[in-house]
């Protein structure tokens, strides 16, 4: 009985998420093709780019009518709208590829900085967070506090090149650039060879993305510490490493997973910037690429595809949050 | 008699730090200033200088000298980001506002509208914005105003309406005055101290958020002194070795942001009354 019960209101919960997604999406689209729409970037001009000179106005008619671009914009997008939602993206100016194709091929690359980055930062930052709690003002603290509090005001692309001069220049332990050897493509590079080139970039993004978790874990832990449990298992003979490890880490650990899934559009942004600094063939570096070379279709793409991705992570939290807290289990009145 | 006269009470340090942050920063505008011309110069017998006595950052490969490219970078760059936030927070201010005291049909508008805001990650709505005005300076600084404001519209609008709904608010509407005596009298206290610090706290955002946008090549046009752009330029002298064409400038970024952030949550102490006299 009380199995169904929550059945149907993981079912509600799906849905009404799934709508919300749909009214979102919507609305960033729209947003976004009236922005496009409005920039005096002339999309042929961008897609012709240096041969400017070599081409006819003929040319140029040519190219703007097979893109509709000289239709009224309320049109275009009716006609975008509409193949948008039979899930259409259009072609890459730059590629010369399908939009979805090319996000699909370029984010795999990225997905596995992103996840490697977001692991060492998740593991890492709770870790620092905790220490810096249950020592509360000692040296130990105020110097995670620094790091954090300094890392907070650094911006990503500088810790990629100071890293990438330090590692890759002087000592040349790891490689300059891409994601795999030159020469190669990225089926026939091995495992390790996609690893060594992936390691800098997710160095990079996780030594930021630790300030935000630690210092949420750390004021979770100093209020947990406080807590009356706590005060009780201490007053019980329990050393406060005994508190932290067997009591206040279950309650620590759920807000910084929550934290950790909602924070993937810092994760995406971050992404983009270390790329951009390891030439690293993913989907942030083709974020910059379709911006300053004009590709309209890509970039909206995009924005749609990060926008999901952000949602995503929040949604994780959201149903995270609903599996695990016993509190809410109860709420929503599936006790099984 | 026996107190230590350096335990400064937090009013008192609070005035030193703020002191303090006005002067660094007029002294980087001033420098700026007093430069001129000078970060622009190129001098070929200085080229490729290690920092030392003479340039204290170093030269650049037109023998330039940094210390002066960045004192001038990070004058653009602060520009840049106190126009931006300063922006921003006006119409965070204004849709804040709005949506606390103009109805329902309006708060659902303005938190939709922010709700969208914060659903694309930053620096992603950053580029689509950039690329909507077309870069240069105007496009960068339009971008960060327009992605900054929905964290302190919801703040400021949260303030508002716990404090429409407050006793005594409640009570001075019944003792009779007016709508605008109770803006001015009650709410403008509240609001104006979290303006001010939402504020100062957006500008470290903004300017590691601008000097981002910079540095990926959306907004000025090369060879302009602002610290995203040398950065980006420096990119290319790395692998020969010219680590202080990136050491310097990032340094002098960093430091900017962290001073403003220093300064924010200073004066939010100082201007909250429970944490005024810690």
């Amino acid at each position: 009985m009380s199995s169904r019960i929550m059945h149907s209101t993981i079912a509600r919960f799906l849905l009404l998420k799934t709508f919300r997604l749909i009214m979102l999406v919507a609305a960033v689209a729209t947003l976004s093709f009236v922005l496009v729409s409005n920039s005096p970037v002339d999309p042929v001009d961008a897609y012709v780019g240096a041969a400017m000179l070599r081409i006819s106005p003929e040319q140029r008619e040519v190219i703007a009518k097979r893109w509709g671009s000289d239709r009224p914009p309320v049109e275009r997008f009716g006609r975008w709208a509409g193949q948008m939602a039979t899930g259409n993206f259009g072609v890459s100016t730059i590629f010369n590829e399908p939009v979805l194709a090319v996000i699909g091929k370029r984010f795999v690359t990225s997905f596995w900085l992103m996840v490697l980055a977001w692991s060492l930062s998740g593991a890492l930052g709770f870790g620092l967070g905790l220490t810096a709690g249950a020592r509360e003002d000692t040296l130990l603290d105020r110097g995670i506090r620094l790091y954090a509090y300094t890392m907070a005001s650094t911006p990503t692309f500088w810790v990629g090149m100071i890293l990438l001069m330090v590692f890759s220049v002087s000592l040349g332990w790891t490689p300059v650039c891409c994601a795999w050897p030159p020469g190669l493509s990225a089926e026939q590079a091995t495992l390790w060879q996609r690893l060594h080139h992936l390691l800098l970039p997710a160095v990079t993004l996780s030594l930021i993305g630790i300030a935000q978790i630690t210092l949420h874990t750390r004021e979770k832990t100093i209020e947990a510490l406080r807590s009356d449990y706590a005060v009780f298992a201490r007053a019980q003979g329990e050393s406060t490493f005994g508190i932290v490890c067997r009591r206040a880490l279950r309650n620590v650990a759920l807000p910084a997973v929550t934290l950790q899934f909602a924070s993937l559009g810092e994760l995406f942004g971050g992404a983009v910037l270390a790329e951009q600094v390891f030439a690293y063939p993913g989907l942030g570096r083709t974020t910059v690429e379709a911006g300053i070379r004009g590709d309209i279709p890509l970039l909206l793409g995009i924005v749609i595809f990060s926008t999901t991705f952000v949602f995503t992570g929040n949604f994780m939290a959201d149903l995270i949050y609903h599996l695990v807290d016993p509190r809410l289990r109860k709420t929503s009145g599936a006790i099984s | 008699m026996m107190t230590n006269s350096l335990a400064l009470d937090r009013r008192t340090r609070t005035m030193l730090i703020i002191l303090g942050c006005l002067v660094l920063f007029s002294g980087i505008f001033l420098g700026a200033w007093l430069y001129g011309e000078q970060g622009q110069v190129t001098n070929l017998a200085l080229r490729k200088l290690p920092p030392g006595w003479h340039q204290p950052f170093g030269t650049d490969w037109l023998g330039r000298d940094m210390f002066a490219r960045t004192i001038k970078g990070l004058r653009v760059s602060l520009e840049i980001g106190l126009t931006a936030a300063t922006c921003s927070a006006i119409i965070a201010l204004v849709f804040g506002l709005a949506a606390a005291t103009m109805g329902r049909i309006v708060d659902v508008a303005v938190t939709w509208l922010a709700d969208v805001g914060m659903a694309t990650p930053h620096l992603v709505l950053l580029i689509l914005i950039s690329f909507a005005c077309g870069g240069g300076a105007k496009g960068v600084i339009i971008a960060v105003a327009a992605s900054h404001w929905p964290a302190l519209t919801r703040i400021i609008r949260a303030e508002v309406m716990q404090l429409r709904t407050s006793d005594y608010i409640k009570l001075s509407r019944r003792l009779g005055r007016s709508s605008a005596w109770i803006a001015r009298h009650h709410l403008l206290p509240h609001v104006v101290p979290q303006f001010l610090v939402g504020l100062l706290l957006l500008f470290p955002h903004a300017i590691l958020h601008a000097a981002g946008l910079t540095f990926l090549g959306f907004g000025m046009p090369p060879h302009t002194p602002e610290i995203g752009t040398l950065l980006a330029e420096s990119m290319r002298y790395l692998s020969t070795g010219m680590w202080w064409l990136a050491v310097a400038p990032g340094l002098a970024l960093i430091i900017s942001a962290m001073v403003f952030d220093v300064l924010g949550n200073n004066v939010r102490a100082l201007l909250d009354p429970r944490t005024l006299r810690e």
